[in-house]
This record gives C-alpha cells, structure tokens and sequence, in this order.
C-alpha cells in the first residue's frame, strides 16, 4: 500500500467519482422524466384507452417488465444498429442508447402505478363529480387527477429510486457514470474493497437522499385517507 | 288553482326507458314533480328506484323517454344543456360520494369555482353558510376519512345545495348509516321539505316519508305500480301493494313506531306517524 | 436483415443459449433459499426484537436495498471474496467463484426484501393470534413458530412470487463477474455470429419463459398450502 485510504480518498477517488456523479445524474434525469411520462400516457391508457391500444400498452408492459433489463441496455445498444429498414439503421450512442432503455423499461414500471391510482378511485367519485355539473374534463381534472396522482406517488418514487440503482448497468455499454469510472479506477489502482465499497456509499447517499426527498413530497401532499402507509 | 296549473312541474319525465343487460331495469316510468312538492319512491331492491334517479339527470342516459325541466325539454346530447339540468338538479347518494382528497369545506366549494365560476373567496364564504345550515361548521375543515357517515351525508346535502338547485333527488340518503346516525340526517331532509324544497327521496324510512311525503310511487320492476298519498296507500283495509311491503320492512327492522303504523294511518296519519318519526327525528342538528 | 441467416443462427445457438438455463436456475435457487433462511429470522427480529436487533435489521435492510446488485457483484467478487480467499484459513474453499460471490449478493439482498415481505405479513396478523397462543401457556417463541409463521409465510406467497420475477431479473447481472448464465452466452453468441437481433430476442423469450414457469409454480404452491377462506383480506 503506498497511500493510504484518507488519501486515496481526496486524492483519485472523489474526484473521479465526482465526475461521474454527474454523468449519473444526466442519465438518471432525463430517464426518469422519460419514464413518468410514458408511463402517465401507458397507465391511463390501460384504464381508458380503447380495447386495441389497451391490448397494445398492456402487452408493451409485460414485455418489457418481464425481460432483463440489462438485456433491453444491450438490445438497444449492440443490436439496433442491425436492424435496418429500407437501408437506414439508427445507431444509438451509449448515453443516450441508456437513457432509452432505462425509461421505456421505467415507463411500464411506472404506468403499474398509475393505473392502480386510477383504478382505485371509486366510480361515486366521478358521478358526484357530473352530478354537480362538472364536465367529464372538470371531473377529471378536480376529482380523479389528484386523487389518482396521491395513491400512485409512494410506487412512482419506489421506481425512481430503482431507476437509480439500475443507472449502474449503464456502465456495461461504456458509459463512464458512477460505476463506470470506479470501475476505471479499480482498474488502474487494483484497490477493489476500497473503489467499490466507496461507490457503494454513494449509491447509499443519492437513494437515501432521493426517499427523504419523496417523504417530505408525500407528507406535503397527505390528507387524511390518503397517508403514506409507515414503514 | 287556474294558475297553478299553468306552471310546469320542475321536473317531468315522460315515459322513460332503460334496458341494462337485457333487464327492462325501467319501464316507461312518467313522473312530474311540481314546485314544492315531496315524492317518495318504494319498493324492494332492484325495483329500479336508483336507475330512475339517475336518469333523471341522465347520469345513467335513458333509451327512451324525454326529461322535462320546467316544462323545456332537455337536449341529453349537449353538454351545456345537460351541465346546466345537473346543476339545478341536486342528487344525494346512498354511499355519499364526497371527494375523498379533499376537506368538508373544500367539498362544497369545489363545484362552485369550477361550475359557476365564483371566486374562491365568495365560493368558500358560501360553502361555510350552507355547512352551518346542516350544523357541521365547526367540522369544515375535517377530510371525509375523519367524519363520520352522518357527518359525511350531511355534508354531501349542504354540498348539493350550495348549487342552489330547484330540486333535490335522494337515493337512500339513510341506508348506507348505522341507525344511530339516521335521525340527523333525516331532521336535515325534513328541514328541507319545511322549507319548500321540490324532492323526490328513495327510501326505505316509511313513517319518516309518511309524515311529510306528498305522494308515494310504489316502484316493482321498473315500473311504478301504485301511486297516491300516503294516507290512501297505507289504509289498513287498502289492500295495496304498497301497505304489504312497508308491513313487511317495518316488522323486519322491528322500529316500534312502525308496529302501529297501519293502525296509526286511519283517519289521523300525521299524528300516528309522527311518534316512529320523533323518535328518528330526536338529535336536530341545526 | 436476412431472416434465414438468423434463424439459422438462433437454431445453432439454442442448446448452448438453454446451457446457461442451469446456471440461471442455480442462481436464482440459491439465493431464493439463502433470502429465505435469512429473511426469515430477520423479520421476527425485526417485529419482535429488542431495539438493537430492530435497529440493526433496519440498517442491513437500508445496506443492501440502497446498493445496486451491479456494485454489489463488484464489491463481493473483485473485493471480499477475493481478499478472503487470500486469506490461508479460507483459501480453497471455493470463496472465489463468481457463481458463489452472485448467489451471496442476490440472497442478501433477496433476504433484505423477503424480510420486509415477512415483517409485513406477520403485522397484518391480528394481535388476538399471539394472546390467544400465550393464554393456552405456549412460550413467545414457541408461538412464534407453530401460530405466526404458518399464517405468515402462507400470506407471503404472492409476494413471494413477484420476487422471484426480480430475482430472474437481476441474475442476468452475474455476467458482469463471469457466470456462464443465459445473457453471457447472449452476449458471447452474439458477438461471434454477428446476429445481436436475433440473440437477444433468444434471450428475452427464454427469460420471459423462466419467469411464466417460476410464477405458474408459486400459484400451485400457492393452491396447495391454501387454507379455504384464507387469504390477506381474511386474516386481517
Ligand atoms: N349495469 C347493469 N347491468 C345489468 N343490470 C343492471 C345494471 N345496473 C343495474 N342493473 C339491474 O337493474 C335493476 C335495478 O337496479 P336499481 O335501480 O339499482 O334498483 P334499486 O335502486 O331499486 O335497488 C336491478 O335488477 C339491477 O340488477
Ligand atoms: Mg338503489
């Protein structure tokens, strides 16, 4: 050992990891923006759409929530590039070839949620809301929406914080994130326990940050009859 | 009496039809209720009785038949129209239905931001006025989950009137309460009738109805069999249908007051009724 | 793309791609077993515990649900297991193997949301379960162990079977240290063949298949242990 952790530490570690916080960070974002949005679109479709797209989003969701992730990463990554139609083929860099994988898989996560809070709204709920004279789009948008939105909330901030975990794989497809830099460095300084269990930390630190941050958006928004459930 | 018959009822409907899963759920039922007016619908489960309701304000849409509101017939395809028949029609649910998200307060302020267009301030003004009219002023700021289902009902009727309607329909507003909780919401109802409110209640709260219904409508089958005041229908020796079933569910819930009812409805029906209602009556929340 | 090519190319990569089933099969037996052996013990502590062991669960479960399983794999393969197996007293006991160091990373943390599985079950159980066995004299843990855990695990079964679906998941990970699994013989095939396309879908289909077979199975568990009229609604 020539250093010693301290100093490998402030020395390589944290500013190589430093850098790939923010590489983590611009692939997480934009997949989980990704992921809301498809899944917002997926689950109320599943509820509402008719029986052709309701057939169509559900099987999208069992595709892609009952395969690997990893090998989604890899189709999209090393595969597309083959496919081609009428002589053109799209080949994906990896940042964004992971932001694609991360939120289409994330999206049919997601669209469970949302389609368990639509589902769970009483049928009263809406005629009440047209017994008023509300419109069918008033209804929705005083009545379903928010309530909707409060039961699915704790299973959507689950998926971000897997949606977390998971930005990892993105170092299989060379993307020098989080885990692909300390993969760098374990690499070129062969020490493992050190470099891996000090990117551990950081996972640790970003997904107990990310929950703390979705409890106080739930307490903010809890009424009674809709709290989050204490673990 | 010329001129009253030149007013149309409130609400009128002609000859309403609906089949829902190959049932005839209702048969040509025609029904007016003028101004003022108390109409009582019984008759077992499955009768129809919500179904009507429903229609009424086309919450269900009827296959057949046309909804008259004062005397101008309603166009069921648009939606102005139909949004404008439902606010000035307020309909009460057996299992209330108030917005589960939001406080009493807010339950009856929401419409009128988004129906009529009032300001939040004039909206939360109002709804605190109607909420201290069914006594529950001090609970405006409680969620549905912390009411109770006395609570929750009465809110629900302040949160129907506060649209100012011209007529009120009630599907069993009592049925979904323990019985201790049925007396207050029933003193609201009847406060309402006192007042002039046009209604028409399903229930199963006979010498309740009774004492201040207009008209019983007897419904079986998706069609209203017997009608007529209460006096008439509950006679001992009218041999109706209606006095039949109403001896049937008033020995089953066994209520004291209802032993003697068709003893009690010969000549003084008020007087023989008002003791079951009393006692339902006793807690006034106002 | 030339549809003939890859089929024949899927045709030949079949019984080797279907080789990696067994390791597959290996990963996610073990570490259903070992999440069970301990998930089992920790949520009891977890319920019934002094607050030390609550405390000490809560942070195993916060430790291995807050680490993704890809640096989990790093950590015990290119990490602990390789200094232990350094180590004179434990070296030769296979602690190197990457099948091992994945069965040990998915089964902690398998054992970490198996426990929250458990500790659930066990609190949806009416308190009156517990007295009714300590007022015919059974010990704490005596109870625990005849009156609790039957009525716990059985309700733990649905659960049970979507972490199973996890778990297929997450095992395609253990290429990353070198278990000949299904996505490392993927990625193998596909890059000698040249038909990624054809391999992943493979890939997807057997992992599709695995996680049908793994859920029918449970249902039957399911169905077999079913005590009529019970189920989490009625228990609760
Ligand atoms: N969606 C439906 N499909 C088929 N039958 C229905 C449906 N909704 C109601 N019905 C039937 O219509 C009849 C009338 O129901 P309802 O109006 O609720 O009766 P009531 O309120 O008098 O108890 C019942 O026999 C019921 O089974
Ligand atoms: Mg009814």
């Amino acid at each position: 050992m020539s250093t010693t952790y301290l100093e490998f530490l402030r020395a390589e570690l944290v500013p190589g990891l430093m850098e790939g916080l923010w590489t983590s960070i611009a692939v997480i974002v934009p997949s989980a923006a990704l992921g809301v949005l498809i899944g917002l679109f997926a689950g109320v479709l599943r509820v509402y759409g008719p029986r052709p797209v309701r057939q169509f989003t559900e099987a999208y969701v069992s595709l892609f929530r009952g395969t690997p992730l990893v090998v989604q990463v890899f189709f999209w990554y090393f595969a597309l590039p083959y496919i081609s139609i009428g002589g053109h083929s799209i080949v994906l860099d990896a940042i964004p070839a992971s932001i694609l994988a991360f939120g289409l898989c994330s999206g049919a996560y997601q669209s469970e949620y949302i389609r368990g809070g639509l589902l769970s709204i009483k049928r009263g709920q809406i005629r009440a809301a047209l017994a008023l004279g509300m419109t069918t789009r008033q209804a929705v948008q005083s009545v379903v929406l928010p309530q909707a939105f409060r039961r699915a909330l704790p299973g959507c901030g689950n998926e971000l914080i897997y949606l977390i975990k998971y930005s990892s794989l993105a170092s299989i497809i060379t993307v020098n994130e989080l885990t692909g830099t300390a993969t760098t460095i374990a690499k070129n300084t062969w020490r493992n326990i050190e470099v891996f269990c000090t990117l551990g930390v950081y996972y640790l630190v970003l997904v107990t940050l990310a929950t703390w941050l979705l409890h106080l958006l739930e307490d903010s928004l809890s009424v009674p009859g809709f709290e989050r459930h204490k673990s | 009496m010329a001129a009253e018959n030149q007013t149309p009822p409130v609400l009128e409907a002609r000859a309403l039809g609906k089949t829902l899963g190959g049932n005839r759920v209702l048969d040509a039922v025609s029904l007016a209720l003028p101004k003022g007016c108390v109409k009582v619908l019984i008759g077992p489960s499955g009768a129809g009785k919500s179904t009507l309701l429903q229609c009424l304000n086309f919450l269900i849409p009827p296959d057949s038949g046309s909804i008259l509101l004062e005397g101008r017939e309603v166009n069921a395809r648009s939606r102005r129209e139909l949004c404008s028949l439902r606010q000035q029609v307020g309909m009460i649910f057996q299992d209330f239905n108030l917005f589960d998200h939001l406080s009493a307060m807010e339950n009856v302020r929401v419409a009128l931001m988004k129906v009529k267009g009032m300001s939040k301030l004039d909206a939360g003004e109002l709804a605190l006025a109607e909420l201290s009219r069914v006594g529950l002023l001090d609970k405006a700021a409680l969620y549905p989950a912390n009411l109770s289902g006395g609570q929750k009902q009465r809110v629900a009727i302040a949160r129907a009137l506060a649209m100012d309607p011209k007529v009120m329909l009630l599907d069993e507003p009592t049925s979904a309460l323990d019985p201790e909780l049925i007396g207050e919401v029933l003193a609201v109802i009847r406060d309402l009738a006192q007042n002039g409110m046009t209604m028409i209640i399903a229930t199963h709260q006979i010498s309740f109805s009774a004492s201040l219904a207009d008209e019983f409508l007897f419904m079986e089958k998706g069609r209203v069999i017997e009608s007529g005041s209460p006096a008439e229908l509950l006679r001992r020796d009218s041999g109706s249908r209606t006095l039949a079933f109403c001896a049937k569910i008033s020995e089953l819930s066994g209520e004291a007051g209802e032993a003697g009812l068709a003893a009690g409805l010969g000549e003084s029906v008020r007087a023989g009724v008002s003791v079951g209602a009393a006692g339902l009556g006793a807690e006034s929340p106002v | 793309m030339d549809f003939s090519l890859a089929y024949t190319a899927t045709r030949e990569a079949l019984p080797y791609m279907l080789g990696g089933v067994i390791w597959t099969v290996g990963l996610i037996c073990g570490a259903m077993l070992l999440g069970l052996a301990l998930g089992v013990p920790l949520a009891v502590l977890h319920v019934y515990g002094p607050w030390p062991a609550r405390r000490a669960v809560s942070i195993y479960v916060w430790l291995f649900r807050g680490i993704p399983i890809l640096v989990q794999m790093y950590i015990f393969y290119f990490g602990l297991l390789a200094w232990l197996s350094t180590l004179p007293l434990l070296s030769g006991l296979g602690l190197d193997s990457p099948f091992v160091a994945a069965v040990l990373v998915l089964g902690l943390t398998s054992s970490a949301y198996q426990s929250q599985i458990f500790r659930g079950a066990i609190q949806s159980l009416p308190a009156g379960q517990l007295k009714a066995a300590r007022a015919m004299g059974m010990t704490d843990a005596q109870a625990i162990r005849s009156i609790i855990l039957p009525q716990a695990l059985r309700l733990s079964i649905p659960a049970w079977s979507n972490e199973y679906s996890i778990l297929l998941k997450d095992s395609a990970l253990a290429f990353t240290i070198g278990v000949v699994e299904i996505m490392a013989r993927m990625r193998a095939i596909a890059s000698t063949t040249h038909e990624p396309v054809s391999m992943t879908f493979l890939a997807g289909i057997i992992f599709f298949a695995l996680t049908w077979v793994g859920v029918k199975a449970l249902s039957l568990l399911e169905n077999r242990v079913r005590i009529a009229g019970y189920t989490r609604q009625g228990a609760a």
